[in-house]
């Protein structure tokens, strides 16, 4: 699935690249939610309106009820990041789709936390 | 700026138990084996995805080789190691060219740590991401990867050609390898625990 493209910039990159701003009507960050690259997502509900939503957003709904992170949303999707936070924050805005932040700065790991990533790791 | 307790969808999401992310950061010129490395220790294949940078995107101070209008780009590989049910660790492959400075802030962000991965034949292509790391304060090993055929050098001669102080590891590896990779990975790992003690 991931091996379709095999350069970031390719012939028909426009193509992929504009259509998906048309779908976000031109906004590129949503304001109501900051998601970042490793922020996890899952869908919400079961019960799905398809008709009040875009295809991408129904393929996303399908893909979530799984919960991954927006990097693996954008690389399944194949729908640039950008465009998968904008898509997304409008599922979480409306209830589909919930959303945990990262570890980051202002969360930072603790022991635990890390002791767990090692043991983790360790594992593999 | 929002945390966590603040966001009420937040800790919705943590009774529904939704695990949280960590990301590690490889990052190496072009050819270095980040991919490899990813691919090594993901327990799914690395996956491929695109962040396109707007001009707004960019950061203001260092716009050198970087255009300026449109939009630029930049495919990202990554991989993912579930650690348990609560958690989530993602290797992301980082462009090594310092004109992808601007993206490597956005990663860099919350980041628990980075491996350079060093080619000995081109060991100049990591000099960017160890500067970037140590001005950003960021916890790094170097880890030199061992390709066939290219001329072995010890881990001092190369902590010594690229100026990396005591205290940042320096290691040898195969980036082929998983067991290699997570001797890597558990460095890195532990070096960040050492400094989280010594700091606390």
């Amino acid at each position: 699935m991931s091996e379709s493209n095999d350069a970031g910039l390719n012939a028909d990159g426009m193509g992929s690249v504009v259509r998906p701003y048309i779908l976000t009507e031109g906004r590129q960050r949503s304001d109501a939610v900051r998601l970042d690259m490793v922020s996890v997502v899952i869908a919400a509900r079961a019960e799905v309106d398809e008709m009040a939503l875009e295809p991408e957003q129904v393929r996303i709904l399908e893909l979530c009820r799984r919960a991954q992170s927006v990097a693996e949303v954008s690389a399944h999707l194949d729908i640039p990041v950008a465009v998968v936070k904008v898509l997304l924050g409008d599922l979480i805005g409306r209830g589909y789709v919930l959303a945990r932040a990262p570890y980051t700065s202002e969360s930072p790991v603790n022991r635990d936390v890390l002791q767990a990533v090692l043991d983790g790791i360790q594992r593999l | 700026m929002a945390s966590n307790d603040s966001d009420p969808r937040a800790s919705a999401a943590e009774e529904e138990h939704i695990p949280a992310a960590i990301k590690i950061l490889v990052a190496g010129g072009f050819g270095a084996g980040k991919t490899t490395m990813v691919g090594s220790v993901s327990e799914v294949a690395p996956l491929r995805t695109e962040e396109v940078m707007t001009e707004a995107s960019l950061g203001v101070d260092d716009l050198s080789g970087i255009e300026a209008k449109g939009t630029t780009t930049v495919a990202l590989d990554f991989g993912r190691i579930t650690i348990n049910d609560d958690l989530v660790l993602y290797m992301f492959g980082t462009p090594g060219q310092q004109r992808f400075w601007f993206m490597w802030e956005e990663l860099a962000l919350g980041a628990l740590g980075a491996v350079v991965l060093a080619d000995t034949r081109r060991l100049e292509t990591c000099f960017p991401a160890v500067d970037f790391f140590e001005r950003r304060g960021l916890p790094f090993v170097v880890a030199v990867n061992c390709f066939e055929g290219a001329h072995s050098y010890s881990a001092d001669e190369v902590r010594s050609a690229l100026s990396i102080p005591e205290g940042i590891p320096v290691v040898l590896c195969d980036a082929r390898s998983r067991a290699s990779s997570k001797e890597v990975l558990l460095t890195l790992v532990r070096s960040v625990a050492d400094r989280m003690a010594a700091t606390a």
